[in-house]
């Protein structure tokens, strides 16, 4: 950041050497910290990656000191060794793998029910006074709070932690959707009411249609929900998976271990959010 | 195709028992241009909305060629002010938007789809999209998405174009353009016309005929026919064309009562003393 900077007040003389000093295209000595100012990507980009680093050399830094015993904090080096055992001992793929099915598992039952519930709630009065503070009152019920009533009716299986993760999702994406679907423009849908279109066609041509990029938005968000209950899920029951790998390495004080477990689920969550991000763009390139 | 809209007695009262409009009565020719002008709150919108069949009426009747007609139709298609495109849609996809619709696509013959599609591309060519026909509506001046917007309701074949200040959102400059395009829709097409707007000059210089509305409740107070036949920009400094400008916004005046503010007004702008 400091280099552009640099390049972008140039001595007098350098200036008087060049003929003609072209515009940049971005323009570099635009000042940075304005109220909703603007910041070009390579800037960005400089600036994120500096934290993140940032973050990391701070943490070796703490953890070279030697105040602070490796039991509670181990340093990124002993994190990323204990990465490596835990690839070696051939189990590494299978949790990612089993926990990430669990995820799409409870999310997919989620957002099967969830999209056309919500496209209806936000199209029908009538449903969405069926169903509406039903989903509002379901919502405020804590999902943690479900973990001994799903044991005691789906046992110890996959379905206990696809269940607790659906319930965990399922009525905040429904509300979430809803709300997407009601925020098409009043005159978009009686436009086509003036055209002839019924009130099916209404749903499957406007609603749906212009609420997509806003309901894909929604599932990337609920998408983060679904994680943070599967790990709950995994701690209490399961015998595989990142979550009960982190709890499996609490028991044996592995804290290099679930440090690892924690840093991989954010990773994950990290480059799927990136990948809807892209699908996002790709996908609706009509979007202003 | 056009036809002879009659409005018998229409009233609307809104729940919570406001009136918003008194009895209506108005009967416009086929293929005639009405604008309706008026204070701000009149229930100017209240009334086209009640013709094109998205809002209730409390009472009254309305006959299009003679028949009663009752909730939305394709007869009736409606212009709005904005945000009413498509943006997932094409300019062309956007104005054949009607033909992807169960009604328009029932008893479909080979040769009304190929009409339609000549149709569309006529229209096209007559809002002068034709540049603009891949084009996502994100990438077009607001102009630009007023004329797909009337392209779509005209692809529909209405007997009947209602319009509720689809230039209100315009700068004065493209507004002129859109008046002058309008008139040659008008005379390319034949339909049916009615034109609500704010706006007393671009009423005059478009309609056949202009009624003003009172408010509280929404009654026609004087319709005024229009005698200019020649519509050209130097209309709008004619001496016969000021003078009706004048009587008319003194009329929305009276009527809305803001004689007593602008007097207000002289008071404040007077020197003291
Ligand atoms: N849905 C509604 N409920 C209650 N009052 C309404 C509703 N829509 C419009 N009104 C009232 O009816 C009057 C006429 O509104 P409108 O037809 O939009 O006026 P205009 O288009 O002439 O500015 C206004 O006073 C407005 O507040
Ligand atoms: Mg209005």
């Amino acid at each position: 950041m400091t280099e552009r900077a640099k390049t972008a007040s140039a001595p007098p003389t350098a200036r008087a050497i060049q003929p003609e000093p072209r515009p940049e295209p971005h323009d570099l000595r635009a000042p940075l910290w304005v109220v909703r100012g603007r910041m070009d990507r390579g800037r960005y980009i400089a600036f994120a990656l500096a934290s993140f680093f940032g973050l990391l050399i701070l943490w070796e830094l703490v953890a070279a000191a030697g105040t602070i015993n490796p039991l509670f904090l181990p340093g990124p080096l002993a994190v990323v060794r204990a990465l490596i055992a835990w690839w070696q001992s051939g189990d590494l793929w299978a949790d990612i793998g089993i926990s990430v099915w669990r995820v799409m598992a409870g999310f997919a039952l989620s957002a099967v029910i969830a999209v056309p519930l919500g496209l209806y709630i936000g199209a029908y009065q009538p449903v969405r006074a069926l169903f509406e503070p039903i989903m509002e009152f379901a919502r405020y019920l804590p999902a943690v709070a479900f973990v001994p009533l799903v044991l005691l009716w789906f046992g110890l299986g996959e379905s206990a932690k696809i269940s607790l993760i659906w319930i965990g999702t399922f009525f905040q994406m429904v509300l979430m959707i809803s709300e997407d679907t009601s925020r098409v423009p009043m005159a978009q849908i009686e436009a086509a009411r003036t055209l002839g279109a019924s009130n099916s066609e209404i749903v499957r041509l406007v609603l749906f249609r212009s609420a997509m990029p806003a309901m894909l938005d929604t599932l990337r968000i609920t998408l983060g929900f679904a994680w943070t209950y599967l790990v709950v899920a995994e701690l209490i029951a399961a015998n595989s998976g990142l979550g009960f790998a982190i709890l499996q390495a609490q028991r044996y004080l592995q804290t290099d271990k679930i440090f690892v477990g924690i840093m991989l689920i954010g990773i994950i969550g990290l480059i799927t959010d990136q990948v809807l991000r892209r699908l996002h763009k790709f996908l609706f390139p009509w979007l202003p | 195709m056009t036809a002879r809209v009659v409005l018998q007695s229409i009233t609307k009262t809104f729940p919570g028992g406001f009136e918003a409009l008194a009895p209506i009565d108005l009967a416009l020719e086929p293929g005639s241009f009405t604008g309706i002008v008026g204070a701000s709150g009149c229930g100017k919108s209240t009334l086209l909305r009640i013709i094109a069949g998205l809002e209730t009426r409390s009472a009254g009747r309305i006959l299009i060629d003679g028949e009663p007609v009752a909730g939305p139709g394709r007869d009736r298609t409606m212009v709005f002010q904005d945000y009413s495109l498509y943006p997932w849609l094409t300019v062309m996809q956007n104005i054949r938007f009607c033909r992807t619709l169960a009604v328009h696509a029932r008893n479909a013959t080979d040769s009304d789809i190929g009409d339609a599609t000549r149709r569309s591309v006529a229209l096209l060519n007559l809002m002068g999209l034709a540049r603009v026909e891949h084009a996502y509506p994100k990438q077009l001046s607001g102009g630009m998405r007023q004329r797909v917007a009337i392209a779509r309701a005209l692809m529909a074949k209405p007997a009947v174009l209602l319009m509720d200040e689809p230039f209100g959102a315009l700068d004065a400059q493209t507004r002129e353009v859109m008046h002058d395009l309008i008139l040659h829709v008008k005379s390319a097409e034949k339909r049916t016309i009615i034109f609500v707007t704010h706006d007393v000059e671009e009423a005059i210089y478009l309609a056949d005929r202009v009624v003003v509305l009172a408010p509280h409740p929404g009654r026609i107070d004087t319709i005024e026919d229009i005698p200019f036949t020649a519509r050209h920009r130097d209309l709008r400094l004619d001496p016969a064309f000021l003078t009706l400008k004048r009587r008319i916004t003194d009329r929305i005046r009276a009527t809305a009562g803001l004689s007593g503010d602008l007097d207000d007004l002289k008071t404040l702008t007077a020197p003291a003393g």
